[in-house]
């Protein structure tokens, strides 16, 4: 398997696929907090989760064409703008969709996965209205695309370390939102013990409306971050999708950081596997993997212990 | 408007064609063609002789079918082909009709799923007796309606180039199958750019796998080597170990055919590993990027990569100049149009060379007809029917521009023969 490698090259190697699949963690770990903090917090399965996720490429897609039109001077750093923009308009759209269905649909998770089955149909074929069938380039600016050449072989891609530093941020404030804040708080009463939590005065129709819409906020900073990895078009979230399940889901549903242990081993197998074998084979391997711990452990590699 | 002019080739003395030279003597005038269509009118072949078979004709129209997915994944490609098949039609109606007949269009939506596709196709010629169908894109989607088109003896136009191993009765192919697009590809590469090492990439199913299979064959055959062959399945986003791997293999020449929404993850995940195509090393050639690609991969990021296909919008010639200005002007300005999207366009033209010169719109004297009809006027330039229902034509290698349009570097000089079940590469 090595033989035909030297001795420099194998450790080039190794670096390189270490690094690949860091990157990948990283991307794994960005699109799946926001599901994780939906269905962990709150047991909504969200099926649009990969919707709004392009909700937020879109609103990069428009910002990055409002400045290249009026702003051309300012375009270099249009992407913080775009990601902060993504955050709001899913975070808008969360909070509206919380209110006007999830929050009648809640102790019935198999409705909630339909109703937001449908929600992510809708969305798909107003993207598609919107935007037209095809998919769209978002131009980046220049300093974001390209290289770092560490030696003559080892070369790290520029966007591949935004991605790390971007989910570095994202995942220390959501550990900072729940595990630091007053409101935290309140959503891991909600979770632990709902009535008893409505009793000391919280509000948990309000927690809930707030989660579900930082959930969907995340996904849409993730979805504007894949721009630069992936592509824009309205049917695009559907490749995220079950990555995000299986991370989510394999993580133990209730965990964050199980989901960010799970998305740890699932993308070092896959990236090491995909160097080895072939992407399909690596994928199917990755996933047997999964099903064999799920059936000696099926709360996941990390559960809460919750008085039921 | 584009004008298309066809040989019929054939000898046959019914009345109707007799009827049809001497309009063709009356094209030589511009004047004269529009006399013809008005006033010498085809209608006066009665309806009862030109279709036999009871399909949707009427003694002032005709009803075809256009059966392509307009939601679902599949509609980011296959927009292109209807809106080529409508442009056709209209232009084709322009122009009087067939047999002076107009045509009128019923357009399904497969909605990407290929049980519908075969649903759809059996309501398109059971219930609305279509005369013929233009649809399909994906190979599944075509394989999904065979059955029905050969139980019900309806006729396809089929646009996409294709993996081959296929020849139906019932289906006309308009776009290339494998061997036409991958040998001359492969051929130029090795002769101009020296070519000697191969790593082959794909998506995981049939037409990637069929055509890498043929392009290893190939490869070996003029004693060079293949150093990888990977594929990964639909929709994969993450493409930095096989990136890796390509990197320490050092191949001369990627061999890409990616598709779908994976096509924008590996291109820009390649510029962004440091690999920068322009440099050519390594030179990387595709046959799944067309100019609609291009639009989500962005032109940055795939400029310098070499496409061989049969078509580009930037082909330089009359026809083409013709078709892309009554596409745009139908269409959109900022529109763009790929290799499918021309093949599709060729459709419609076909069936009508077809029809008439068969003098009947009855499926099986179209089938009769169609080898030996070319058309001269295709944006592509001169296409041909083979006896096994597919298209002579050129294979040309265009380099991708930072525009997003491909510059055409070489072109075949001979038109390449169809070759769906090639001996030797399977």
């Amino acid at each position: 398997m090595f033989e035909e490698y030297s001795m420099a090259e194998l450790t080039d190697i190794l670096f390189m696929q270490g690094f690949a699949g860091l990157i990948l963690f990283s991307v794994l770990v960005l699109m799946a907090l926001g599901l994780a903090i939906i269905f962990g917090q709150m047991g909504v399965i969200n099926m649009a989760h990969g919707e709004f996720m392009i909700l937020g490429a879109y609103t990069t897609y428009l910002t990055s064409h409002i400045f290249e039109t009026y702003l051309p001077a300012l375009f270099d750093g249009y992407f913080f703008v775009a990601m902060a923009l993504a955050f709001l308009v899913c975070f808008a759209l969360g909070v509206l969709v919380e209110w006007g269905m999830i929050r009648f649909l809640f102790k019935r998770p198999l409705d909630t996965l339909l109703a937001t089955w449908g929600l992510s149909l809708i969305l798909q074929q107003s993207y598609r209205t919107v935007f037209g069938a095809r998919e769209v380039g978002v131009t980046l600016p220049e300093w974001m695309m390209g290289s770092y050449a560490m030696t003559e072989t080892i070369e790290v891609p520029i966007n591949g370390i935004f991605v790390m530093v971007l989910t570095l941020f994202i995942a220390s404030g959501v550990y900072f939102l729940m595990f630091r804040s007053l409101w935290g708080k309140q959503v891991r009463a909600v979770v632990q013990n709902r009535p008893m939590a409505g009793a000391v005065g919280i509000d948990t129709g309000k927690v809930d409306r707030y989660t579900f819409g930082i959930g969907c906020g995340i996904a849409g900073i993730a979805g504007s971050a894949f721009t630069m990895i992936g592509s824009t078009g309205p049917t695009s979230g559907q490749l995220y999708i079950v990555d995000t399940f299986l991370v989510v889901v394999f993580g133990g549903a209730q965990s964050l950081i199980g989901t960010i242990a799970s998305a740890f081993t699932i993308s070092q197998s896959q990236s090491t596997l995909e160097f080895f074998l072939s992407g399909s084979m690596a994928k199917v391997i990755t996933l047997l993997i999964v099903v064999g711990i799920l059936m000696l452990r099926p709360q996941g590699l990390f559960a809460l212990k919750i008085r039921q | 408007m584009c004008i298309f002019n066809y040989e019929s080739g054939s000898r046959d003395n019914s009345p109707v064609l007799k009827r049809r030279s001497f309009i063709k003597t009356l094209i030589a005038f511009p004047l004269g063609l529009i006399l013809a269509s008005s006033s010498l009118s085809w209608a006066t072949s009665p309806t009862s002789e030109v279709n036999t078979t009871g399909l949707a004709v009427t003694d002032d129209t005709v009803t075809v079918g256009i059966l392509h997915s307009v939601t679902g994944t599949m509609a980011i490609s296959e927009t292109g082909s209807v809106q080529a098949e409508k442009l056709a039609i209209d232009q084709i109606n322009a122009m009087g009709g067939v047999l002076g007949r107009k045509i009128e269009y019923i357009q399904e939506d497969g909605a990407s799923d290929w049980p519908t596709f075969a649903e759809k196709s059996k309501k398109l010629l059971v219930n609305d007796k279509v005369a013929s169908v233009f649809g399909c894109w994906t190979s599944a989607s075509r394989k999904a309606v065979l059955p029905v088109f050969e139980q019900y003896n309806g006729m396809l136009y089929y646009p996409t180039f294709y993996e081959g191993l296929e020849q139906s009765p019932n289906v006309i192919y308009t776009g290339q199958e494998a061997t036409q697009q991958i040998i001359a590809g492969i051929d130029w590469v090795v002769k101009e750019k020296g070519a000697k090492t191969f790593f082959l990439l794909g998506s995981d199913y049939i037409w990637p796998r069929t055509s890498n299979k043929i392009a290893r064959k190939h490869i070996e055959k003029l004693g060079l080597k293949v150093v990888g062959e990977a594929y990964y399945p639909l929709g994969h986003t993450q493409f930095n170990s096989v990136i890796n791997k390509i990197k320490l293999k050092k191949p001369d020449v990627i061999y890409a055919i990616v598709v779908g929404g994976s096509n924008v993850a590996f291109y820009k995940q390649l510029k962004a590993a440091g690999i920068d195509l322009t440099n050519e090393k390594p030179l990387l050639l595709t046959i799944s990027v067309t100019e609609d690609e291009i639009l989500g991969i962005g032109g940055e990021n795939i400029e310098g990569a070499y496409a061989a296909m049969k078509y580009f919008q930037s082909l330089d010639n009359p026809n083409n100049t013709a078709f892309v200005q009554a596409f745009k002007d139908k269409w959109g300005q900022d529109i763009v149009i790929g290799d499918v999207t021309q093949a599709a366009y060729l459709g419609p033209w076909l069936w009508k060379a077809a029809v008439e010169k068969a003098g009947s719109f009855d499926i099986d004297k179209i089938r009769a007809a169609s080898p030996g009809i070319e058309l001269t006027t295709a944006p592509e330039g001169y296409v041909r029917i083979h006896e096994n229902h597919h298209l002579w034509s050129k294979t040309r290698v265009g380099l991708a521009q930072n525009d997003g349009q491909y510059k055409v570097v070489y072109e075949s000089e001979e038109l390449i023969e169809p070759n769906p079940f090639p001996v030797g590469y399977q």
